[in-house]
């Protein structure tokens, strides 16, 4: 755990909600010099406090794109000197995982996989997972619907309901 | 034809409409216009006050409620002053729910003045005090207060305006239009002149939440100042609570039950289902104003560099979410600016001279809109400059 400054928190808050703004738009919001500012957002991803840049989309509009996302719990034998760590990381090199975490309760791993079918994520988890030495057993659930993903809702736009001038 | 003229009452018929209902008129017809006209959060009210809004009517609670507002509700406003601005309010007989921070207004200047008496407005300020001063039978004198002052209110320029008819002083801080926030050594200058000249100060903090730079201070919280205030304010700004029309009073007991008869025949008591939104507000949304604030300052921060880099001078307004700069250079008027500037680039503000005539000169532009927004209308004041 790294203590971070108050304006490398405030960064982060601002990247995080839209990581499009400039080092010189985000630099007059936090009042830090754009050389400044640059250098601690640099900081920021050395450290891979910042990890990536990304964008939400929401697939299931592009035709030829609709795919299929489940999330598989699984219970897992941990190994003596390296817990869940050495699975879990045989876990997510498929590039077909998209998340694994660690959870606590009823199973140990919560593996989220993305394909083009059901029949993709089916032979995914017969032929890959639940093959593996540790997996002890797997809970397939399917995705419906998408409707808020990262604290995104998918289907609302921000449309502004104000009126155009007010006192 | 029969005119219908003579119905009207003079007073009524005397007053202005409000001059920003004609921007209003010319930008709601327009497309693509960037709005930074708009005197409200672009927040929405959080979730879990709307829920709690509709779980009080699911469970029926539709009826009156006391006249001046739920007791729980006044509780936690009690509560909320003490522990954010080190007031002390009986919810008992000391704190009224209005309709709004503008009702809150309208009582107080109805219960204090008699005809003639007069009420100094600090100008410019937000649109309605001199009519409702007028309203309620008392006299508007508006004393200016000035752009290179960054909008700070001269002592000596109070006492000049004061007679003996002189009844009561209106400030508001945070303040909208110009977003000045007066400290608390400015605070103490108008208590002196107040104990000196026996003034009633009504005190609009409707924006008190929303200050970014200095800790705030509350009026009523200066030595000798409880009594002889009426403090307004509200849940609209600060909660993302505008459509609510939900706001309170609160005075010393003996000025506030007084309050209490014109509101009771007035509008009986605020909507019910706005007080129990409220109380969730008070209860559960102190992060969520925190929140708020935040993202407005950062925007204030952002805004405020950028107009001045493209040539508006503004100073740096340490409330509310307006940046009030001057056009003063460009030889127009503010009404021509913001018209030009509407019909040009298509971004909406509002003319400084609709607060008051020190206002000219000025625009108003609003900062609660998306960073896109923003900086999109920034572009587009640039070269609009530029062009003329």
């Amino acid at each position: 755990m790294m203590k971070l400054t108050e304006k490398e928190t405030e960064i982060l808050e601002i990247l995080e909600k839209d990581s499009r703004l400039s080092a010189e738009t985000i630099s007059k919001m936090v009042d830090l010099s754009v050389e400044e500012t640059e250098s601690l957002i640099k900081g920021l991803e050395d450290r891979r406090i910042i990890v990536d840049y990304t964008t939400t989309i929401d697939w299931k509009k592009v035709d030829g794109h609709e795919g299929v996302t489940a999330m598989i719990d699984v219970k897992v034998t941990p190994k003596r000197g390296v817990g869940f760590n050495e699975i879990a990381e045989r876990i997510y090199r498929f590039h077909e995982v998209k998340s694994v975490y660690l959870m606590s309760g009823a199973y140990d791993l919560s593996v989220i996989i993305e394909g083009r079918t059901m029949s993709d994520i089916a032979h995914f988890v017969s032929e890959k997972l639940s093959t593996l030495d540790s997996v002890i057993s797997t809970t397939t659930h399917f995705i419906l619907k998408k409707y808020k993903h990262d604290g995104k809702i998918f289907d609302q736009g921000d449309e502004d309901k104000r009126m155009v001038v007010s006192p | 034809m029969k005119t219908t003229n003579h119905y009207i009452s003079d007073t009524v018929r005397r007053l202005k409409p409000s001059g920003i209902r004609k921007f209003f008129d010319l930008a709601a017809n327009m497309d693509g216009v960037i709005s930074l006209g708009v005197g409200e959060p672009d927040f929405v009210t959080p979730w879990n006050v709307r829920e709690a809004s509709i779980l009080s009517l699911e469970q029926g609670y539709t009826a009156y409620t006391a006249n001046q507002g739920l007791f729980e509700l006044r509780c936690e406003i009690s509560r909320y002053l003490n522990k954010r601005f080190q007031l002390h309010y009986d919810p008992e007989k000391e704190i009224l729910v209005t309709v709004g921070a503008s009702q809150a207004l309208d009582i107080a200047f109805r219960t204090i003045l008699n005809p003639g008496d007069e009420v100094l407005i600090i100008e410019p300020c937000f649109v309605s005090y001199s009519s409702l001063v007028t309203l309620a039978g008392g006299v508007p004198i508006s004393v200016s207060t000035k752009g290179d002052n960054g909008f700070k209110i001269n002592p000596f320029d109070i006492k000049n305006y004061i007679t003996h008819k002189t009844k009561a002083i209106i400030i508001c801080t945070p303040s909208n239009p110009t977003g000045t926030v007066l400290s608390k050594q400015e605070l103490i200058q108008i208590a002196n002149i107040a104990e000196e000249f026996d003034l009633m100060v009504i005190v609009d903090e409707i924006y008190a939440e929303l200050t970014y730079d200095e800790p705030f201070t509350s009026f009523p919280s200066l030595s000798k100042m409880r009594e002889r205030s009426i403090l307004i304010s509200g849940f609209s700004k600060g909660f993302a609570m505008t459509g609510w029309r939900l706001g309170y009073v609160v005075s010393d007991h003996s000025i506030l039950q007084e309050m209490l008869k014109v509101h009771q025949y007035t509008v009986m008591c605020a909507p019910t289902m706005a007080q129990y939104a409220a109380l969730e507000a008070l209860k559960n949304c102190m992060e969520d104003v925190e929140y708020m604030r935040k993202s407005y300052r950062r925007r204030r921060n952002y805004f405020v560099k950028s107009l001045n880099e493209v040539g508006l001078i503004c100073h740096n307004p340490g409330g509310a979410f307006y940046a009030f700069p001057s056009i003063k250079h460009t030889g127009m008027s503010s009404e021509e600016f913001a018209e030009k500037l509407l019909l040009q680039e298509k971004v909406a503000v509002v003319p400084g001279n609709v607060f008051g005539k020190s206002g000219e000169g000025y625009i108003r532009c609003s900062y609660a809109s998306s960073m896109e927004h923003l900086q999109e209308a920034i572009k587009r004041i640039e070269r609009f400059l530029q062009s003329i």
